[in-house]
């Protein structure tokens, strides 16, 4: 039986930018858990000399486009969707400098 | 000439090629039925009755569908229209460009009429985890579509509209079909271009066609099918005319039936049927060999580390600061991105993103995802295995006809499971179909899953249609 | 603690207050934007300093439904740029999604490449070959990537601005083992990493217009130890110069920390050029776990064993190759054939002129001093500037054939590239020809000797000085024209000797 415990489950969240209370940590604690119990019944299979699929189209290689340029969106089109906007950018909250 | 709508596209094409039916006259009866019956099946996310009637008028008539109304599903782009993928985070969201196969579609002279309403992102079997409220089932109002294109296959049963795309990543066009008694196929991975399909799992989607029979399934997949410089994992092959594939003769056709498909689980109901149907390709000349996929078991678990590992990444985009859905009363950056997408995502695409951020995590990356790719070789294999001594592969589509609404909302496996049919031609990138094959005592469809090689689906069209022209199920429409 | 037995490397050991020696032990990690004409998964222009947010398309906004196809011009010049740095291309190359949330990322997460990448053990070797700081700095790996976008603040605070022009321009990221042990020799690597990339023609290597950035890794521990000192990341080294005056500062800082037995904190920090210190950057919320997995959207990549072969066999010389060459073709010194070399342009016009005039050491010299240094101020690059090759060659000769002295030479050279004349029109236009007519000199030279007895008896009783007095009347007789060399000869015939 897996289990997934909450302090996992509040770091998950942060990497993928979710805020969950305190009641939806406990539910997707429990629900990931048994997901994640039925997901290792993998664990059967011996797989140490299988190579891994990331690619349904094994034999396609090498797909490259030339070197030419091609028009780009306008700006009003590029910002049409944009919640915020400013002179041509996108505008956000202050953000203080460093990755 | 009345109830235009409740005709095939190849119906329609040649009426009017033989009398002054115009598009304008068959988009009237479409729209009609929809206004008439859409508030309670709830298949359309978004009628553009004027595009529709512009594209009427400038249909030129070449085409293979050129007058002929198609529903896109709503995780397809078009350009200028709103593209939710029924979820809150895209609401407003108008792409500036079209998908590619909507461009062959608007080439083609195709009436596109609107977008249908999904699952979340695509993250579903029942199509009740849209923002717009759950589609039913024209069959029974109280029971799923199936899903994710459970909008898409609503629309088709129903006669909403003539023909319609839906996208696949684990089954979503397989399953909801064969609940809704119609056709729907998952081309080869790589068959259609994923340009403008907002991505699900990229390494599992594909866009194909959901239509009222086979034949209008070749005529559709014709159309959408090809090479596309803009998508790289889109394959230069010729597309051939698939309905020459049409013949209706599959004698000394080698049919794969793989014993692991018929185990605990399966509706007696829905085996039966699928046991009728085979006999009938028997009868039809076909030859039934006995097959063994053996790792089919482990196709669920598998796929449901790659696709939410895939989609946790492919969902990171929405985070309010280009398009879509944004908190505004956040102060800083974080707080926008953790408020909008706690906002804007729904509960079962949480569950998805907080799984595959999991399985991609540090520490767990072999143990999961890496795992997964190597248990997909393995199924892979035992699919090339197979057919060195079969031509395709006959299965159940779905283990279970439509269940209730709400019925599996609250086990997140149960639902999982419906997929455990369609999830191992997604995985091996295999082309797969489902036909309407029969209908259980209380009268809901049943399906037929047909299986074929990479790029084969001509085998496909060929068994699809023999089957289907020998018997009538796909003539039968549910009462509304 | 014992003192290294062998003799520190110049710039590393720091004596303490402990009586002990450390060392520093540096990796650098460069980006270089690969000069293309459109974008690496799309086809928007790369044009620096356009209108915000007009060089993009949904492709590299990451537009829902969007996907990448890679630029094949970007790919072939990654495996020049692999090769020419003496590196191994990897047998199936893909790329990875890395995975992290910034508002200049439109995807949150960057197509870059993670194990299987372009290229991987090369190196470049950094000082010249017969000196003591001769050393090779191993490259771990060169692999492509795309760039991010640009994030504004307004001073007035309260929002950041986002624009997308930059997101998708080709990156290369090149990253050295941390063989580097002091600030100067990272100066002398980013020196020479940059020089060779000028040869190769692939990117601006401009670091104000961003098209060159570096970040360091430094760590110290006591000379002599194996084992590496907890390591510091260095960022926002604007310049090459910063980027040596960041590392000098965190050798102290790291340093005084440790002697007094303290830890070194794992972190990233900025240097600040203003204020010459570097600063800790907020504490980040999580370790960095960018959940590399394969870009599902790209398909591998092979490079075929005769495509590498063409490329490596059609690589430029690169600038080492040159120096030994014009070492032995042209008789330079080491250090000048150094200096030439360091780039591109500057080797090409030596060598211009080198081919038509046999003083090659005057070329240099000339190339070195009064060219570069005006260049310089000019902060121009040697293709513009306005004497060709041909003109300096012309101003060589007549300097070497006595019409001109060399000082003269020095305001012809400046009016030449002032006017755009030729040399020789200059010289015949202001009548600036050296008298060389040994006739004319011997005249001059007796009628000062004749004016001048004092200083000729001060001489000739031993005042070597009052020589110069009497060259420097010889010259103002002669209005600053005569031939110095022939001047001396004359003057000292004339005196007896």
């Amino acid at each position: 039986m897996s289990t997934i415990d909450k302090d996992t489950v509040k770091h998950v969240a942060m990497l993928s930018r979710l805020a969950l209370d305190d009641s939806e940590i406990a539910a997707y604690s429990r629900q990931l858990a048994s997901i994640l119990t039925y997901i290792s019944k993998l664990n059967e299979l011996d797989t140490k000399d299988t190579p891994p699929t990331s690619h349904a189209l094994r034999t396609l290689k090498n797909v490259f486009r030339k070197d030419s340029t091609k028009p780009s969106l306008s700006v009003e089109e590029a910002l049409k969707n944009a919640p915020a906007k400013e002179g041509g950018f996108f505008k956000v909250p202050q953000v203080i400098e460093g990755k | 000439m009345e109830n235009l709508h409740s005709l095939t596209a190849h119906e329609l094409k040649e009426l009017m090629a033989s009398s002054p039916v115009e598009p304008s006259k068959i988009l009237g009866d479409v729209l009609k039925r929809v206004d008439a019956l859409d508030g309670k099946i709830r298949a359309f996310a978004l009628v553009n009755r004027d595009g529709a009637r512009k594209a009427c008028a400038s249909a030129k008539g070449g085409g293979r569908l050129s007058g002929i109304p198609v529903l896109m599903k709503d995780n397809i782009c078009v350009a200028g229209e709103e593209t939710t993928c029924a979820s809150r985070i895209l609401k407003g969201f108008k792409p500036p460009y079209d998908a590619t196969v909507t461009r062959k579609l608007k080439e083609d002279g195709a009436v596109l009429i609107g977008k249908a309403n999904m699952d979340e992102f695509a993250f579903g079997s029942s199509c009740e985890t849209s923002c717009y409220g759950a589609t039913r089932n024209p069959w029974d109002l109280d029971r799923i579509p199936g899903g994710s294109s459970g909008g898409s296959a609503a629309a088709v049963a129903a006669d909403e509209t003539i023909v319609a795309l839906g996208s696949d990543t684990g089954g979503s066009i397989r399953q909801p079909a064969a609940l809704c008694g119609v056709v729907g196929m998952k081309p080869t991975y790589g068959r259609v271009s994923r340009y403008g399909l907002i991505a699900f799992a990229s390494s599992l989607d594909q866009i194909g066609p959901i239509t009222k029979d086979v034949k209008d399934a070749s005529l559709l997949l014709g159309v959408i099918a090809g090479h596309d410089e803009m998508d790289s994992t889109s394959v230069d092959l010729p597309v051939p005319d698939y309905t020459k594939s049409l013949t209706k003769d599959i004698k000394g056709v080698r049919v794969g039936v793989p014993k692991e498909y018929f185990v605990k689980g399966i509706d007696r109901e829905v085996e039966d049927s699928v046991k009728k149907a085979i006999g009938v390709l028997k009868d039809l000349g076909a030859e039934v060999i006995d097959i063994s996929l053996p790792h089919t078991g482990y196709a669920v678990s598998t796929y449901y580390i790659i696709g939410p590992a895939e989609a946790s990444s492919n969902l990171a985009r929405f985070d309010g600061v280009q398009y879509g859905l944004r908190d505004s009363t956040a102060k800083d950056i974080i707080g926008m991105y953790t408020r909008t997408r706690s906002e804007g995502f729904g509960d079962e695409a949480k569950r998805r993103i907080l799984l595959g951020t999991y399985c991609l995590s540090a520490g767990y990356y072999d143990a999961y995802y890496l795992k997964a790719l190597k248990v997909r070789t393995k199924i892979r294999e035992d699919f090339d295995n197979a057919f060195k001594s079969c031509d395709c592969i006959v299965t159940p589509t779905s283990p279970t006809p439509a269940f209730r609404i709400g019925e599996k909302t609250d086990d997140p496996i149960a639902m999982y499971l419906s997929d455990v049919y369609t999830i191992p031609a997604n995985l091996a990138g295999l082309p797969a179909m489902s036909i309407p094959c029969g209908f259980s005592s209380g009268g809901l469809p049943v399906g037929l899953q047909i299986m074929a090689k990479p790029f084969d689906e001509e085998m496909i069209f060929r068994v699809a249609y023999a089957f289907e022209q020998s018997t009538d199920f796909h003539k039968k429409r549910p009462r509304l | 603690m014992e003192k290294s037995a062998k003799p520190p490397r110049k710039g590393s050991a720091k004596p303490t207050r402990k009586g002990t020696n450390y060392e520093t032990v540096i990796g650098l990690e460069v980006h270089l934007q690969l000069k293309t004409n459109s974008k690496v998964f799309c086809g928007c222009a790369t044009t620096f300093g356009k209108a915000p947010n007009s060089q993009t398309c949904p492709v590299c906004l990451g537009f829902p439904g969007s996907l990448p196809v890679l630029n094949e011009a970007a790919f072939l010049l990654a495996v020049k740029v692999a090769l020419a740095l003496n590196c191994k291309i990897q047998d199936l190359i893909k790329f990875d999604r890395k995975n992290y949330y910034y508002p200049d990322l439109p995807k949150n997460f960057q197509i870059s490449q993670y194990d299987m990448p372009l290229s991987y053990d090369g190196f470049i070797d950094i000082g010249s070959e017969s000196s003591f700081s001769r050393k090779r700095i191993r490259i771990k790996r060169v692999h492509l990537e795309e760039d991010a976008g640009k994030l504004i603040h307004p001073p007035e605070g309260g929002c950041s601005l986002v624009d997308f022009n930059r997101t998708g321009i080709p990156l290369l990221e090149i990253v050295t083992e941390p063989d580097i042990n002091s600030p100067q020799e990272a100066y002398d690597y980013l020196t020479r990493l940059k020089s060779i990339l000028e040869y190769l023609r692939v990117s601006d290597c401009d670091m104000e217009k961003g098209s060159l950035r570096c970040d360091a890794n430094i760590s110290v521990r006591p000379a002599g130890d194996n084992a590496l000192g907890t390591k510091v990341e260095l960022k926002n080294m604007n310049t090459f110069k910063g980027v040596r005056l960041g590392l000098e500062y965190e050798v102290k800082r790291q340093v005084s920390l440790v002697s007094d037995g303290e830890r070194i904190v794992q972190e990233t920090r900025l240097w600040d050029a203003d204020k010459s210190v570097t600063i800790s950057m907020r504490s980040k919320e999580e370790a960095k776990d960018y959940r590399y997995f394969p870009e599902p959207d790209l398909v591998p990549f092979v490079v075929d064993k005769s495509v590498v072969e063409k490329i490596k066999s059609g690589l430029p010389e690169l600038p080492e190759a040159k120096a030994k060459r014009f070492i032995k073709d042209f008789g330079l010194s080491e250090y000048d054939a150094g200096v030439i070399t360091g780039q591109i342009d500057i080797a090409d016009y030596f060598e211009e002129c080198a081919r038509s005039h046999g003083n090659r050491k005057t070329i240099a010299n000339w190339i070195m001093g009064d060219i570069m240094a005006y260049l310089n101020t000019k902060n121009m690059p040697i293709t513009a500037f306005g004497l060709a090759p041909a003109a300096l060659v012309s101003l060589l000769k007549m300097i070497d054939s006595g019409s001109i002295s060399g000082k003269m030479a020095k305001d012809v050279l400046a009016e030449a590239i002032e006017t755009k004349a030729k040399p020789e029109d200059i010289v015949a236009r202001k009548g600036l020809a050296q008298i060389s007519d040994s006739g004319k000199l011997e005249e001059a030279v007796k009628a000062v000797l004749a004016r001048n007895e004092k200083s000729v008896n001060d001489y000739k009783s031993g005042k070597k000085n009052a020589l110069a007095f009497l060259v420097g009347q010889i010259m103002k007789e002669t209005k600053g024209a005569a031939n110095p060399v022939m001047v001396n000869e004359i003057l000292k015939r004339n005196l007896g000797e």
